[in-house]
């Protein structure tokens, strides 16, 4: 250390940074810090290593167009049963996806315009945070809520026919799960727009309902677009609602009473089944896990894309 | 224009306001609407939560451990054990890296250079990533090869622990980002070196908040069930793991699944019961937070 210190690593001028202890420490530091900050890099390639590696050999059993066309999903049956045609899969994601979104669009939506154009300061004191209340209970109680209310207790009570566990009972429930995520994204677009606009339009005479519909929301567009969008990868990500309310079937059907099972519950549900680690079987967790990575990514793309776009123009 | 006209327009014009005002009260109606829908459902949610579970709730219930054949002798012990040991071994993961990650990229990090723009945007894109993915990542990396610690507890804190980095990194971000740089400068100008600022002032000042993106992650991570899933931690254990690194574990999110899926409604109760119990050590853990917000926030 003293030696550092008393050698000039400088030319005879003297001009040049010593190399000095507390350089030295300081450099160090900084060197463990980009170390921290290369674990999230580290976290993205493991995700990607991780699933690619499983990935690549299950395709040398399975033909890459059975696997995207095929349209029966049964990996873990027997002989002739068996069957690995992903599509059953990507459609029940989808399509609990959707009647997630048909609950929480309209109703996110228009809580973020309530809390954003209509609520009191104060109101929306209160409001805002009860919402992000609803934002942080855990999946798990979504779920239990699904399969011992909202099937025996709702839909049974409206006279619906729905088993036990059945796609419409979780997807409204997920629509539940993304609505506050959807509310509170879409009324940040909206109270970002400047409150001049407001007073242009209501200077005009225009009613609040005309404000609020007609220049904010179109202003704000971009933002919005972007809940919606982080909203739906919220829904096709989610496992444990789906995996205890929707049952573990994946089937191609239009029949919102029937069970369904996302790419996320199947591969919750295969992990804990009780099959071999080596085959085929086995490395479905990985393949359905990459499709599920793909399809996440670009939402999230396309969201940030749009984010962006509403803050180059008003921030 | 004739007194007759005037009168017909004024009519038009009241009518049509009138029109637009029923169509506002309508608007506002339906927004309203809107908020209740979110209010309601957590309203019937807890309660119907605390009329199933709220009898099967007692002292036996937490100190026992969990049974496949006796509702009635079951209990979750060593499901709250193992959440609280997820919990602190989570914590003692998150707070070093993700504040180190945080202040390299507020203090340190020139923004015009690629690989610290990739960090930012690979960050913001690990925070959409679902969680069941990070469960495949624990999987193959943490509890087997290279680290291949198994389904302990070290294994499930890592994988919940990089599941959570992005919201401490970007709430800590927030937190330094908000001290003045008055504060960097006075200490600068008295000879304190970057680094020496950074520990004695920068990050003293941005305590409150890094505490409360800390416990904002840790709220998210005690609930998550997917990822332990995957990395195979036990449903039930009728023992309480003792060590982070060699026993098998189970976390309340895994035994309430366990019940929950039990055809035997008596059991689907005590699902209910053990819910009631994470809620409240989640009411615990976000009552902290307001606290040390209210308490320690600085006004610069």
């Amino acid at each position: 250390m003293e030696a550092a210190s008393t050698t000039p690593t400088g030319g005879p001028g003297g001009l040049h940074r010593q190399r000095t202890p507390r350089s030295v420490g300081e450099a160090a530091i900084k060197a463990l810090l980009i170390l921290a900050a290369a674990i999230s890099i580290l976290t993205t390639t493991g995700i990607v290593v991780a699933l690619v590696r499983d990935t690549l050999p299950f395709f040398e059993e399975v033909g890459v167009g059975e696997f995207l066309f095929g349209t029966k999903w049964t990996p873990l049956a027997g002989g002739n049963q068996q069957s690995f045609g992903v599509l059953p899969l990507i459609y029940d994601t989808l399509y609990l996806t959707g009647i997630g979104l048909l609950v929480a669009v309209p109703f996110g939506l228009g809580s973020a315009i309530y809390l954003s154009e209509y609520a009191s300061a104060r109101a929306r004191r209160l409001l805002k945070p009860t919402i992000e209340v609803l934002a942080g209970i855990p999946t798990i109680v979504f779920g239990y809520f699904a399969l011992t209310f909202v099937t025996p207790v709702i839909l049974k009570g409206l006279g619906i026919e729905v088993g036990t566990f059945n796609a419409l009972s979780a997807g409204l429930v997920l629509g539940i799960l993304v609505l506050p995520t959807i509310a509170t994204v879409a009324d940040d677009a909206l109270t970002s727009v400047p409150a001049s606009l407001r007073e242009g339009a209501f200077g005009l005479g225009a009613s609040r309902m005309q404000v609020s519909l007609r220049v904010v929301f179109p202003a704000a567009l971009s933002g919005v677009v972007a809940a919606v969008v982080l909203g739906a990868s919220r829904a096709i990500g989610e496992t444990v609602i789906i995996l205890v309310a929707s049952g573990q079937t994946a089937s191609l059907t239009a029949d919102p009473t029937q069970p369904m099972q996302s790419m996320a519950a199947f591969i919750a549900a295969t992990s804990q089944a009780d099959i071999p680690t080596t085959g085929k079987e086995y490395a479905t967790i990985f393949v359905v896990g990459t499709t599920l990575f793909a399809m996440t990514l670009i939402l999230n793309a396309i969201s940030i894309r749009f984010v962006r776009k509403y803050r180059q123009v008003y921030e | 224009m004739s007194v007759a006209e005037t009168t017909l327009t004024r009519r038009a014009v009241e009518r049509a306001s009138r029109g637009e005002e029923v169509k506002g009260l309508l608007f506002r109606a339906a927004l309203l609407l809107s908020v209740s829908v979110g209010f309601i459902t957590l309203g019937v949610l807890l309660v119907d939560v605390a009329a199933d579970g709220g009898s099967r709730l007692s002292l036996d219930f937490l100190t026992s451990f969990p049974s496949r054949i006796s509702p009635e002798r079951s209990g979750v012990e060593s499901a709250i054990v193992g959440t609280l040991l997820l919990m602190v071994t989570t914590t003692a993961f998150i707070v070093p890296v993700g504040v180190a990650t945080a202040v390299y990229l507020e203090e340190y990090a020139d923004r015009d250079r690629w690989w610290n723009r990739l960090i930012e945007v690979n960050i913001q894109n690990l925070a959409a990533v679902p969680s069941v993915v990070y469960g495949i990542l624990g999987l193959a990396f943490i509890v087997r090869d290279p680290l291949a610690l198994g389904p302990v507890v070290l294994a499930g804190a890592l994988t919940l622990g990089l599941l959570v980095l992005p919201v401490v990194i970007v709430v800590s971000r927030e937190a330094i980002r908000a001290v003045p740089s008055s504060v960097r400068e006075g200490s600068i100008a008295l000879g304190a070196t970057h680094w020496q600022t950074i520990w004695k002032h920068t990050l003293p000042g941005a305590l409150p908040g890094i505490a409360t993106g800390v416990i904002l992650a840790l709220s998210r991570a005690i609930g998550e069930t997917a990822p332990l899933i995957v990395i195979g931690a036990a449903a039930f254990t009728r023992f309480n793991p003792d060590d982070v690194t060699s026993d098998q574990f189970t976390a309340l999110p895994l035994t309430i699944l366990r019940f929950v899926t039990d055809a035997d409604s008596e059991f689907k109760l005590l699902g209910a019961a053990a819910i009631l119990v994470l809620l409240a050590i989640l009411i615990v853990m976000n009552a902290g937070a307001v606290y040390l917000r209210n308490r320690y926030e600085q006004k610069w």
